[in-house]
């Protein structure tokens, strides 16, 4: 088994193929995109496949140590051309393959018109632990 | 836990368990885990061999686990001796021993978050696992808080009551935070209040057991099937817990009658008022509003402010509803939602979709989110067509 991030971005993906702004769509499609992911969600369960899913809230700072006895710096909120997550699923599989075959899915998730988004997921594999025989 | 062992009751006397094991000379920290290690004990043999007396097998059990415990111990031989002989007891209470278990756990060394988890493992008897899931953390991590929070009170003495409101804010955070694993927090606030109320008679306890009955009967209106919120006024009224409103509105009339108003009563009394409105369009706002002006005044707090601009929208209309809201600071959580919904009813449809998609930018959880981006979405349709 394999671990696998499947990140969605609010920007910094190249534009998915039904681009429209959520606030756009009509109400029964929104209905139907939230009803879609938690379908896909509940299927991960049931096949043992699901480990995680969260969403951000798009607001956020950067942070970084400044010295001994003085607060930390912070610099934001993110500049509008920084690449920002927007939340992530992680599920363990079998397979690169299967991995693919899921975001592939997830990225199907129907928009404006009722329309698959393809939208651009990044999936990127966990550093998983060493195996116990490495020879 | 099986369904052959009664559960509330097992769990009503854990506090009472507890304080009689603390009584006897037992630290708090290792009376507390022999009450859960009884309790697991109870769970696995009372449905084969049901105890005549429960709280009497809870003590003995517990004893016996704190005492082997103690035993194990070998920095602590000098006091198991002391311990092993019959155990004198303490000094009389003068204050319910429940009672000021709820005090230790909601100490005000603790955190928030640690007393919110103390007091549902030490007066709740739940278990650590059942409160890690109910948050959302690892069992591990629960395991840590608590046994800090224990360290953190361990010098406390358990003679004396501290102040109640301390002990409700714990409640309240219980009741409106927090996940469901396999326990209802939101239940289990309730009984934990209720027995709360049994122990001590004070208004503001009162008020609060009663706005949690109020809002709790509306449990089951207040999201669809999709999961999606419905709001207040599109609720089916019908499927409101009329049992759960009666006690409430009961309660909160005995506590307003002793003169005493707090904060806790003054927005159960604003729940009565929506619990006692037969439509949205019969809510008595003006009431409303008065008992906001109370509430304002008992907490001076801006989100106070921010819902009475919203009764005040309804009572007098949505321009007086705007007038109410510039006095304001406009990054208050939820401004940019009440200000989109009073420019909607004032039928500024633009300026409404576009706050309301503001709005949804700062939702704080998912399905405030999905339900502000649905109001922009619904506008925005309407002004297409």
């Amino acid at each position: 088994m394999a671990k696998y991030l499947l990140l969605k971005h609010y920007r910094g993906a190249p534009a998915s193929v039904n681009d429209v702004p959520m606030d756009r769509w009509t109400p029964q499609e929104i209905s139907a995109h939230v009803q879609y992911m938690n379908d896909f969600a509940a299927r991960l369960e049931g096949t043992g496949e699901f480990v995680d899913a969260q969403a951000l809230a798009p607001e956020g700072t950067f942070v970084r140590y400044d010295g001994e006895g003085r607060p930390p710096v912070t610099d934001g909120p993110f500049a509008e051309t920084k690449d920002l997550i927007a939340g992530w699923m992680v599920i363990d599989v079998d397979s690169y393959e299967r991995a693919l075959e899921l975001a592939g899915e997830l990225s199907a998730a129907p928009g404006a018109g009722g329309k698959p988004i393809h939208e651009w997921l990044e999936l990127r594999p966990f550093l998983a632990a060493p195996p116990t025989i490495a020879q | 836990m099986t369904s052959q062992v009664d559960e509330v009751l097992l769990r009503s006397l854990t506090p009472r368990v507890l304080a009689i094991l603390v009584r006897r000379g037992a630290d708090f920290a290792a009376a507390e885990d022999a009450v859960q290690d009884a309790l697991v004990e109870a769970v696995r043999v009372w449905p084969a061999d049901p105890p005549r007396d429960a709280k009497g097998w809870l003590v003995t059990v517990a004893w016996r686990r704190f005492l082997d415990a103690a035993r194990a111990d070998t920095a602590r031989r000098r006091r198991e001796d002391h311990l092993d002989a019959e155990p004198a007891p303490g000094p009389a209470p003068a204050v319910d021993d429940t009672l000021l278990l709820y005090f230790l756990c909601a100490h005000p060394s603790l955190t928030p978050s640690s007393a919110v988890a103390l007091t549902l493992r030490a007066v709740g008897g739940l278990t650590t696992r059942q409160i890690a899931r109910a948050y959302l953390v690892p069992e591990a991590t629960m395991a840590q808080r608590i046994s800090r929070a224990k360290r953190t009170v361990a010098g406390v003495r358990l003679d004396r009551p501290g102040d109640v409101a301390t002990v409700l804010r714990v409640l309240y955070l219980v009741f409106n935070e927090g996940y469901s694993g396999d326990v209802d927090l939101a239940a289990e606030a309730i009984r934990l209040t209720r027995q709360l109320a049994a122990v001590i008679d004070h208004p503001e306890v009162a008020g609060l057991l009663a706005l949690m009955l109020l809002h709790h009967a509306r449990r089951a209106t207040r999201t669809a099937p999709d999961g999606s919120l419905v709001p207040l006024a599109e609720q089916d009224r019908g499927r409101w817990d009329t049992e759960s409103i009666t006690e409430g509105v009961a309660i909160l009339q005995a506590a307003l009658a002793r003169d005493r108003l707090g904060e806790f009563q003054a927005q159960a009394a604003i729940a009565a008022l929506h619990a006692d409105a037969p439509t949205a369009e019969q809510t008595d706002w003006v009431q409303i509003v008065e008992w906001y002006d109370e509430l304002a005044r008992l907490t001076d707090s801006p989100v106070v402010r921010l819902n009475r601009a919203v009764a005040v929208g309804e009572a007098d209309g949505p321009r007086a509803g705007l007038a109410a809201l510039a006095a304001l600071d406009d990054s208050l959580p939820r401004h940019a939602a009440v200000t989109a919904y009073l420019h909607e009813r004032a039928g500024d449809l633009a300026t409404a979709a576009r706050l309301y998609t503001e709005a949804a930018h700062k939702a704080p959880n998912l399905a405030e989110r999905d339900h502000l981006t649905r109001q922009a979405a619904r506008l925005n349709t309407r002004r297409r067509h």
